[in-house]
């Protein structure tokens, strides 16, 4: 297990110095890297000075190198627009947009499974088709147009909840701001979370009916039956457990998707998270904001995907012990 | 005669599928005493496993029991509600699959999948049940119960996993166990073994068996009575001895003489001609009649099951050897 | 639970079918499902609507002289002064919606469809590349799809855009750039299920040179689930367009797209009028919708496994 996880560290590190090239190469080989970090409105003398100062003199492998060492302290330059440190900016709007990827995580979970399951049990009843029908256009409807309509219906319309912002926050274990412990928190969070569940919620129906469809043609089942056990507890225990791993996979991988796709919720419904700064960014050309955004993102999908590989093995027992023995 | 333990008559289980209504079970009647070991021998697409699963109630749609009666120790299993039924399997009657691999759960700790199996049927305490599910494990011979109850299904060999598919059948103390092939994904030498633990099993606990395979050799050592079945019928049926060895079906012979060791060495082995017949396109009368070297103008009639002997030696034929 | 005897699952003999070509049996197998058919033929309306817009709107958006600011938010079933109806309102700039919608429609659709083109033509070389010439080539290939498609799309786009900047080609780029890679793996993974057949090996016993074996007989067999990827590609491509022009990162407003007119509705949501964002999201939602049944239904007919 050691072996593995070593392993599988080296290699996360691996890609993460060549995902951390290719977005140097990117942003600042592309185009001239003057006008990339420097404000461009400065005039020639401050220029010539900054040039000196950001060692845009130098070549390209070392100022690579400088930009390393740097981003290594977590020092990946100021923001032009707010003159503060880009990694700052953005820890200051981590908590909201994991707030909501969590949430909208929470919301997918808890209507796909059973639904899909559900799904499952009655592939050709109109109810199992229904769903599956409702799946599709999960899929296939975009999150911001979704968005826009849960905003005419329940902010206009019925003027149930609020249409933009965060909530009130109070202050986890007296660092993190979260607004899920107040009331008014939930108002503002319930319609993004929603938004943003909608295409895992579609994807979990999709995925617990297939596999739910596939488990029940299993002989295992037939065994559970011929032993006189109860439908509960041949599809609670038996088919479950087995679906549950894939899904668990799944779910844990879409975690990283949700951060993405949150760019667009955010947006929709003025979320203050780092998807909204990213978008903001990208209009003025706020370039290291935008770099260590990405550095980030790809951190939080090599140590997802690094997670979700040891929590498939932890799940699988077939997987855990070949390890072992291997 | 004490009451027999198992009572199929004229049992049909029909499948009413796209391509057709395939007549997996076409009147198939036989009686099983108690302790008695039946063996249910035919090739593929005979209808012997469906028989197993019609007696315990697992025809899903699109297949149903059109007909006939199943007297389980004096129930009449056709009439119970579904709830009754679950109350039966693993309980009154039990069932063992063909792979082993795929019956027990891969995911689930042995000891989970013996322990539900008692508290399914019985209010018990879970320590009381791994204590019989120790016990039971014990008796099929398997060394080291306490870690194999916490291990998985695919640390077990086949056979063991078999073992325990036994074990988990015997546990509530059925009356009959319908085994469906259970030695044919072993290798011969472990087939030995699982016969031999078998029929001891059943000989102490009194437990009658139905042995369903397609291997000859097999219900020679171990049966008591044999039928054989053809395209989803009965053709011929009566003590091991009087079938084995003196067949009056020309089908049973044939399957006798196309073993190889039954054979001259040197000399052409024998084969029926033709196929089996699609269960779905039958011919009218006698479902061999197209093999049958012996096949008369009277075999488009469907032929009965007729008594040969007073023993219970009965042949489905009009000429029969 | 299946507990169907084999005897039943080996197919009778019937009469052999009449010979039909398979494109035929796509369309008679097609149309058995009313859910499909009217899939396309709502995709065929969008289709139409997008092609001749200029003749069927009664106004033509973009031409400011048509335009008249004094018109603008109307409600729909609003009178023009010219005498004309305002089907579905106008919006902040006066212009007719029902006009804006069916040429938005076209420069959805176009660009959706030209940047799937795209993609799957790279794809299609990148992936029969991986396929044939294995080894290093392929696991490079490989390597590079399996890690750009554990990226969330828009994710990707976004970096372009912001690498490259915007403009209608750039969002071309980013779109090409997103959905290649569905392609190159899903030909890839019909390559290889392909190279293992006889016929395969046939071939190149019989020494035909590699362009023929590709084309010829690698192609033909993996262009099924390449039909069905490429139909659901053209809907993620053209909401993800959406997307990109909500966001204001999309096309520019000289190509106004559906998203861009969702965008300039936005802003009017909560002050109730809610025309000029919803419509065109409706004429975005039905084109995706029947692009996707369209799609499940080709899905299930192009699939070997369902044939019988």
């Amino acid at each position: 297990m050691l072996v593995f996880i070593l392993r599988r560290s080296l290699q996360s590190v691996v890609v993460l110095v060549l995902m951390s090239v290719l977005v140097f190469v990117g942003v600042y080989a592309v185009g001239n890297p003057i006008d990339i970090l420097i404000n461009p409105q400065a005039d020639q003398i401050d220029r010539e000075r900054a040039i000196a100062a950001l060692g845009l003199d130098k070549s390209l492998p070392e100022q690579y190198w400088t930009f390393l060492t740097g981003a290594l302290h977590g020092d990946f330059g100021k923001s032009f627009v707010h003159a503060t440190p880009a990694v700052s900016l953005i820890l200051e709007r981590m908590p909201a947009t994991l707030e909501l990827a969590f949430a909208a995580m929470l919301i997918a979970v808890i209507l796909g499974i059973p639904l899909g399951l559900w799904a499952g049990l009655r592939p050709n009843g109109i109810s199992g088709r229904t769903i599956m029908a409702g799946s599709i256009l999960g899929f296939s409807l975009p999150t911001f147009w979704v968005g826009l309509m849960l905003i005419m219906v329940f902010s206009v319309m019925l003027g149930w909840l609020p249409s933009n912002g965060r909530g009130e926050t109070v202050e986890l274990f007296g660092v993190v701001p979260v607004s899920f412990l107040t009331l008014d928190g939930w108002r503002h969070l319930i319609l993004p979370a929603t938004n943003l569940a909608l295409f895992n919620v579609a994807l979990l129906i999709r995925l617990t009916r297939a596999g739910t469809h596939e488990a029940l043609l299993q002989d295992y089942v037939k065994f559970a039956r011929a032993k006189g056990l109860t439908n509960g507890r041949i599809i609670g225990v038996h088919v479950l457990r087995n679906i549950l791993i894939p899904i668990v996979t799944v779910v844990g991988l879409q975690f990283g998707a949700l951060i993405g796709f949150a760019i667009v919720t955010e947006s929709v419904f003025a979320w203050p998270g780092m998807g909204k700064l990213l978008i903001d960014s990208i209009n003025v050309l706020d370039r290291p904001v935008i770099v260590a955004y990405l550095l980030i993102i790809v951190t939080f999908f090599i140590v997802i995907n690094l997670a979700v590989d040891l929590l498939y093995s932890a799940l699988d027992p077939r997987v855990r012990l070949t390890e072992l023995k291997g | 005669m004490s009451e027999p333990v198992l009572i199929v008559e004229g049992l049909r289980t029909h499948f009413f599928t796209k391509a057709g209504v395939v007549k997996a079970v076409d009147d198939v009647s036989f009686t099983v005493q108690r302790g008695e070991v039946m063996g249910l021998v035919g090739e593929s697409g005979s209808g012997k496993s469906m028989t197993g699963y019609s007696v315990m109630g697992l025809i899903d749609p699109p297949g149903r029991i059109v007909g006939g009666r199943i007297v389980l120790d004096g129930v009449d299993l056709r009439a119970q509600s579904a709830e009754q039924m679950r109350q039966m399997r693993g309980n009154r009657v039990a069932m063992i699959f063909q792979d082993p691999m795929m019956t027990l759960n891969p995911v689930l700790r042995i000891d989970i999948q013996m322990i539900e199996a008692i508290l399914a049927h019985e209010k018990t305490s879970e320590a009381a049940a791994r204590t019989r599910s120790r016990e039971a494990l014990v008796r099929v011979g398997i060394a080291s119960p306490d870690e194999r109850l916490a291990a998985y299904p695919h640390q077990f060999s086949g056979g063991m996993r078999q073992r325990v598919a036994i074990a988990i059948a015997l546990l509530n103390s059925p009356d009959l166990i319908i085994a469906d092939e259970p030695t044919t994904a072993l290798d011969v030498t472990i087939q030995g073994q699982i016969l031999y633990e078998m029929q001891k099993l059943t000989r102490e606990t009194g437990t009658a068996l139905v042995w369903i395979t397609h291997d000859l050799s097999v219900v020679a050592g171990l049966a008591d009575r044999v039928s054989v079945m053809y395209a989803g019928r009965v053709v011929e049926q009566g003590t091991a001895e009087e079938v084995l060895a003196r067949p009056r079906h020309p089908y049973t012979r044939g399957l006798l003489d196309s073993v190889p060791s039954n054979n001259i060495r040197g000399a052409r082995l024998k084969q029926i001609p033709g196929m089996t017949p699609s269960l779905a396109d039958l011919p009218p009368g006698c479902a061999f009649r197209e093999r049958c070297a012996r096949a008369k103008a009277d075999c488009v009639n469907p032929p009965a099951m007729r008594a040969m002997t007073s023993s219970g030696h009965s042949v489905r034929c009009f000429h029969p050897l | 639970m299946s507990t169907l005897p084999d005897a039943a699952i080996a197919p009778p003999v019937r009469a052999p079918r009449r010979a039909t070509s398979p494109a035929w049996r796509i369309a008679t197998d097609f149309v058995e499902n009313p859910v499909a058919v009217f899939g396309l033929a709502l995709l065929a309306l969008v289709v139409l609507a997008a092609i001749f817009a200029p003749f069927i709107s009664p106004q033509n958006p973009y031409d400011l002289a048509q335009l008249d600011v004094m018109e603008s938010r109307l409600e729909p079933g609003s009178k023009a002064l010219n005498g004309g109806t305002y089907w579905l309102g106008t919006d902040d700039q006066g212009r007719d919606m029902l006009s804006a919608i069916f040429y938005g429609l076209r420069i959805s659709l176009s660009v959706g469809v030209a940047s799937t083109v795209l993609a799957l033509l790279i794809g299609l070389t990148m992936g029969l590349a991986a396929a044939y010439f294995d080894g290093r080539l392929e696991t490079l290939i490989m390597r590079i799809v399996d890690i750009q498609l554990s990226f969330p799309a828009i994710l990707i786009a976004l970096i372009l855009i912001a690498v490259l900047g915007q403009g209608t080609g750039k969002v071309i780029a980013a779109l090409v750039t997103v959905q290649w890679a569905y392609y190159a793996r899903t030909v890839r993974s019909a390559a290889l299920v392909e190279k293992r057949k006889e016929y395969m090996e046939a071939a190149r016993c019989l020494a035909l040179p590699p362009s023929r074996i590709v084309f010829r007989h690698l192609l033909p067999n993996c262009l099924p689930p390449m039909i069905v990827v490429a139909t659901v590609q053209v809907a993620a491509a053209i909401a993800l367009e959406a997307t990109l022009s909500f966001l204001g990162l999309g096309l520019p407003i000289t190509e106004p797209s559906l998203g861009l007119l969702i965008a300039n509705g936005y802003q009017y949501l909560l002050s109730g009028k809610y025309w000029i964002s919803f419509f065109p999201g409706l004429a975005l939602l039905v084109t995706i919708v029947s692009i996707n049944l369209v799609a499940d239904q080709l899905r299930d007919v192009l699939n070997p496994r369902l044939q019988k």
